[in-house]
């Protein structure tokens, strides 16, 4: 072969290493900023002081207690984007993240309330409750798509209306919830038992909650199955082509039910740290939206467990710090919202942008590379 | 290169971490407590946060706000607003009440039954901190917490009077916002009001979401296409409790010219709705203006309202509004009805019988 010189290649993968990174951190870097701008020109258009309005976010953002919200928010944003995100790395587009987490709270809570058995018994009880019910759920798109070949967009996004139907089904005086209700003017299930109170660590900042350790557990599990597993290599190999890994012997359709179904399940466990450290109830408590604030977790961190960590810190942030905007200046809180979609459509175009210049950046190494081999050949050439 | 890849992503989180870890000690309120307490005793500074839609929703918060807006000109009161978004998350609206306490608002006054738990947590940490809580009240609040609650049924009840006094096709429609207890009293009474005039009316029922979803309150979409369905089957005249949703219904009735009832506040003297205000038969309104201005009047007299203050019929917390003068002609039938429900003759139910 024509090896240059050991030392040579070491610097070059080094070099080309340190490109890889800074071209990895460009796109969401490049994404955030540019939404920075549209918010600014948007709150200076709308007669606001930009600037102000994100020294109010920081600040609050900065101070311990915004902190402790921040994170406990990313924990469940995190969950959320993980399980956008292993459906998405097969190509599943699990769209049914929302209905799928309602349901699976709704029975943890109502499990909950009903049972009373010891802690180490309890909390495994309604986590397996929560993952099994989002994970039937989810199935349900997955079996029409095997057997029947019904897009799981479409039947996801049909299933969240279905699932909101069932829950307001269930949710009523006698059924779910305890026929007199201890709040006047609203419904919500019975509280669960104490043993169901998962662990939390009290901060100068207030409540941090456990559950964290719980996200954390998740990502590690989702890299580890994507990476060291067969079940995941399968799954990568599915979604980068179906029929390549059918041609090299994937059962896809297993892995169709599969992954919808592990989708389903951990979106089973996102409404799970609200209810098991903050509210206790099912009720107007649970926060909606949270399966498509997982959709665009998961694509701001390219699907990948650490990227995602990064995505629903930052959306943490947005959102916990908005808040404090109309009480400090009488900024627009919706302006959270709108950073948070421009940052969606940035990053989606600044990580073709960036895959682009990349690409083009290797193949005039590559062209510099054969063109300095063949002038070494001719060179030899000659001096032969 | 997926190493280093991974190397960078550690770094980075490292130094986040250690950031966070060195502003743990401050807060966010650390600095603003003692400037709050100190101006307070010169004059009271009203917070108010404000359910979905908040001002502007031409119906339940816009009520409050005028409350609010009166207290402000008569009392001489500072304010401050806040409101909350669709589909936040519990912790959103904590945050919010917490920094409005540690701004020096006291009291806090919060509007919708959505407060309820927060409103619970917070007025337990700040016992020296009054809070009112408009439409709810729970069995665990403590005594800093007041409620304001009315007896919606009973406006209700006059509204189902009006509607099958003036159904043409003996058919009617209620659009409830979030099929929740609170909208069920206005659904109880639409229902039985009506009946009371005829027995055999048809009543068409839709409710636009189910908890936890409370879009419904906030979606006028949503209702034009409920009264659009109900209009379609046959209803004439059609009830819509379902805050700013309730615009988008009134839309659709006007457009097809039956009548409206409105909700809330005055909804014919609403300026987005002023234009409809030939189809808006009246308006059954729940005087949150006159709960709220009250509620800070008394707190600035230095007898605070406690416990559960429920504004109804008698105290004229609930009643029907007269613009147009489309009532004329049975008011009669309308005064009857007010006089059995305050002498007590007709008690209304406050769930709906089916």
């Amino acid at each position: 072969m024509t090896s240059p010189n050991p030392p040579a290649k070491r610097s070059f993968a080094s070099r080309f290493d340190g490109e890889k990174i800074l071209l990895a951190l460009a796109a969401p870097v490049l994404a955030v900023l540019l939404s920075v701008a549209i918010c600014s020109v948007l709150l200076a258009v709308s007669g606001k002081d930009p600037f102000d309005a994100f020294d109010v976010m920081i600040r609050y953002g900065t101070a311990s207690d915004g902190q402790v919200l921040t994170l406990n928010r990313a924990t469940v944003y995190y969950i959320a984007g993980c399980a956008a995100a292993f459906g998405f790395r097969m190509n599943l587009f699990n769209i049914g993240v929302e209905g799928q987490y309602r349901l699976g709270v709704l029975f943890a809570a109502y499990i909950g309330s009903q049972v009373d058995l010891p802690s180490f018994i309890q909390i495994p009880l309604l986590l397996v409750t929560a993952m099994l019910v989002g994970g039937l759920w989810a199935s349900i798109a997955g079996v029409l798509k095997v057997y029947r070949g019904v897009s799981e967009v479409i039947s996801t996004i049909m299933l969240n209306a279905i699932a909101t139907a069932v829950v307001g089904l269930l949710l009523i005086p006698g059924r779910f919830a305890p026929a007199k209700s201890a709040n006047a003017n609203a419904i919500q299930t019975a509280p669960v038992s104490e043993s169901s109170h998962f662990f939390s660590i009290e901060t100068a900042g207030g409540t941090l909650w456990g559950f964290i350790f719980v996200a954390i557990l998740i990502g590690v599990l989702f890299q580890f199955t994507l990476t060291r597993t067969r079940f995941g290599f399968d799954l990568r190999a599915t979604g980068r082509s179906e029929t390549a890994a059918k041609a090299s012997g994937v059962n896809v359709k297993r892995m169709v039910l599969t992954s919808m179904a592990v989708s389903g399940a951990i979106a089973g466990l996102i409404g799970i740290p609200e209810l098991l450290q903050s509210s206790f109830y099912f009720g107007q408590s649970i926060q909606l939206n949270l399966g498509f604030i997982g959709i665009s977790v998961a694509l701001l961190g390219r699907n990948s467990p650490i990227g995602i960590a990064f995505s629903a810190l930052l959306f943490a942030f947005l959102d916990v710090s908005g808040t404090q905007l109309p009480l400090h200046g009488d900024y627009p809180q919706e302006i959270v919202l709108v950073m948070q979609g421009t940052i969606v459509i940035c990053v989606v175009v600044a990580y073709e942008l960036v895959r682009r210049y990349g690409l083009k950046r290797q193949q005039q190494k590559v062209g510099a590379e054969l063109a300095a081999q063949a002038a070494a050949a001719a060179n030899k050439e000659v001096a032969a | 290169m997926r190493r280093s890849l991974k190397l960078a992503a550690v770094v980075l989180s490292g130094s986040l971490g250690i950031a966070s870890l060195a502003a743990c000690g401050a807060k966010s309120t650390d600095n603003n407590t003692s400037s709050g307490s100190s101006s307070g005793a010169s004059s009271v500074k009203v917070g108010m946060a404000y359910d979905i839609g908040g001002r502007g929703d031409q119906s339940f918060n816009d009520s409050a706000a005028r409350g609010l807006d009166q207290a402000k000109d008569q009392l001489g009161v500072q304010v401050t607003e806040a409101e909350a978004k669709t589909g936040e998350a519990e912790a959103d609206k904590e945050a919010r009440l917490k920094s409005l306490v540690s701004a020096g608002y006291n009291p806090v006054i919060a509007v919708g039954f959505v407060y309820q738990a927060a409103v619970e947590k917070v007025a337990k940490e700040n016992p020296n901190v009054k809070f009112a809580i408009i439409d709810s009240a729970s069995d665990t609040q403590p005594s800093n917490v007041t409620s304001l609650t009315f007896s919606e049924q009973e406006g209700s009840y006059l509204a189902g009077v009006a509607a099958a006094s003036k159904s043409k096709a003996k058919h009617i429609g209620f659009i409830g916002g979030v099929q929740s207890e609170l909208i069920k009293k206005f659904e109880a009474g639409y229902k039985a009001g009506a009946k009371s005039v005829d027995p055999n009316i048809v009543i068409e029922t839709t409710y636009l979401t189910t908890p936890p979803d409370f879009s419904g309150f906030n979606d006028p979409g949503k209702g034009k296409e409920a009264a659009q369905g109900q209009l379609d089957k046959g209803a004439d005249v059609i009830y819509s409790a379902a805050g700013s949703s309730g615009n988008g219904s009134i839309e659709a009735v006007a457009s097809k010219g039956k009548w409206a009832i409105g909700v809330d506040s005055d909804q014919a003297n609403q300026p987005a709705l002023s234009k409809y205000k030939a189809n808006i038969l009246t308006s059954m309104v729940k005087n949150v203006n006159v709960a709220v201005f009250d509620y800070i009047k008394a707190y600035k007299d230095g007898n605070p309202l406690t416990g559960v203050k429920n504004f109804d019929l008698k105290a004229e917390g609930v009643s029907l509004a007269q613009t147009g003068g489309f009532l004329k002609d049975i008011q009669p039938k309308l005064d009857a009805a007010t006089q059995a429900i305050t002498s007590g003759a007709t008690k209304i139910p406050t769930t709906p019988e089916n």
